[in-house]
């Protein structure tokens, strides 16, 4: 596929209070390639931070953008820079390559990364991650073909998983900000979710 | 440089100072605030510590099971390596946990150092990617400033040297290191603890007890290729079928003279019914 689907809901809270229902947790890093981080978000601004700047240093000195796989491996070294004091953040990668296709990566707090075709992480990942290994991954599934999903058929799954989100988890909820990123650039859409 | 290394004697915790590797250089925290920043955007070989507090204490709470925070790093594996007369055989399996959840199953455990070294991965996937892509480093210089292939004890003696500066920090990685050098087939076993030994036969992670027990039951020195292969794709298959924490798929290499070759990749599943229909052939 050419193309990427990254949400994220908006809620920010500390056990049964929520702080603010308008906080997306992706971040726009350049114009192929989307930083989602979830975990604690104090280090999460941080990491977006030093994420930023390193970015800018990059293009001052070699003169173009960083490629989402260059970005991919700069996070891994960072985060594992911290290897002994942790950002206790959830990295989620998704960007176009160098080929104009569709990748996603996935880190672990120390660094750990590897590129999956879809990924979900955050308080809801556990419930989530199974949907989509079925309905993306078409895992146990008998007798399906692999069709190449349209970018309106991802949208609409990835609004239906985190209305599933919203159900059953009580930290996911008020909005979600889909962005969907082409060779064209990058789009994003908000919409509502259950607010209790 | 010295080492001091951390005793803690009833109270007393020391700072502990390493080598090149950590800044400990906190003392002018007078005014600077922004120095854990300024770590981030501008160090590229230091590793940010929390000023005077333990990182092997501090980090025990993450892995504690009874500690509030549960900060999950990708662990658990079979891998498993063995020497023949024909190179060595390197399989491992793919799945990456975070404490009971399965991360992933398709991580590449096999890691190619160079187009004739190969370094297994098992423990801490941030640890063993990031170590032994320091060693790919480190092996690359050595080859430019030696206009020599760099040997497989030396190559493993570097990294068992690297990953000992740590030692006690809670680094987590049992590694293999494969190759074929000068003095023929190589096969040493490094880990975070500071061993590096060599030996015909190796397994790591938690299903190695399971892959020990096929693989010795069948291995020989004088295997062909296709047996080696087989012995091996069986040996991970065992683990993964009675450990939880290993499954996915077997990626299987064959060390050679002329380098490493990859074989396969086979799920797991399809094995499952394989050996079940070979068994039922009998």
């Amino acid at each position: 596929e050419d193309f990427v689907v990254v949400g994220s809901d908006t809620r920010l809270s500390q056990g049964f209070s929520i702080f603010t229902r308008d906080l997306p947790k992706t971040y726009k890093l350049t114009t192929s390639t989307v930083l989602g981080a979830c975990g604690f978000h104090g280090d999460v601004l941080t990491l977006t931070k030093v994420l930023n700047a390193r970015l800018k240093m990059f293009e001052h000195e070699h003169h173009k953008k960083m490629t989402t796989s260059e970005i991919a491996a700069m996070l891994s070294t960072m985060l594992y820079h911290r290897r002994f004091f942790p950002y206790y953040v959830y990295n989620l990668i998704a960007g176009l390559d160098e080929e104009g296709k569709g990748v996603v990566y996935s880190f672990d707090p120390v660094g750990s990364y590897g590129s999956d075709g879809y990924r979900a992480r955050g308080s809801a990942a556990a419930m989530l991650q199974p949907l989509l290994d079925n309905q993306i991954g078409l895992k146990n599934q008998q007798n399906v073909q692999r069709v190449s999903l349209s970018k309106e058929k991802v949208v609409n799954l990835v609004k239906d998983v985190f209305i599933s989100a919203a159900e059953r988890d009580i930290y996911t909820g008020d909005a979600v900000v889909v962005h969907v990123i082409t060779k064209d650039g990058t789009t994003t859409e908000r919409f509502p979710l259950r607010r209790d | 440089m010295k080492r001091i290394t951390a005793t803690k004697a009833t109270t007393i915790i020391k700072n502990v100072r390493k080598t090149s590797n950590i800044s400990a250089m906190y003392h002018d925290f007078g005014g600077s605030s922004t120095h854990l920043l300024d770590d981030a955007l501008t160090s590229t070989t230091n590793f940010t510590v929390p000023y005077g507090i333990d990182p092997v204490e501090s980090l025990k709470e993450f892995t504690n099971p009874k500690s509030d925070v549960k900060i999950h790093f990708d662990h658990g594996t079979t891998t498993l390596a063995f020497k023949f007369q024909h190179g060595v055989i390197v399989a491992v399996d793919s799945r990456a946990t975070a404490g009971p959840s399965i991360e992933s199953q398709t991580v590449k455990k096999v890691i190619e150092i160079n187009p004739y070294l190969l370094g297994t991965m098992a423990g801490g996937a941030a640890d063993c990617a990031y170590w032994e892509r320091v060693l790919a480093r480190q092996c690359r210089i050595y080859e430019l400033r030696n206009k020599e292939r760099i040997s497989v004890a030396a190559a493993s003696k570097l990294l068992a040297n690297i990953v000992y500066n740590y030692k006690g920090m809670g680094l987590s990685m049992g590694t293999m290191i494969c190759g074929w050098d000068k003095r023929g087939p190589g096969l040493y076993y490094v880990d975070s603890d500071g061993e590096r030994m060599s030996n015909n036969i190796y397994s790591v992670g938690s299903g190695s007890v399971y892959a020990y027990g096929v693989l010795d039951s069948g291995y020989r020195y004088d295997l062909s290729v296709e047996e080696a292969i087989d012995l091996g794709r069986r040996s991970i298959y065992h683990a993964t079928h009675r450990d939880a924490y290993s499954g996915g798929v077997v990626n299987l290499y064959h060390m050679k003279e002329s380098g490493w070759e990859f074989i396969s990749q086979t799920d797991v599943f399809d094995l499952h019914y394989q050996y079940k229909a070979e068994k039922e052939k009998k």
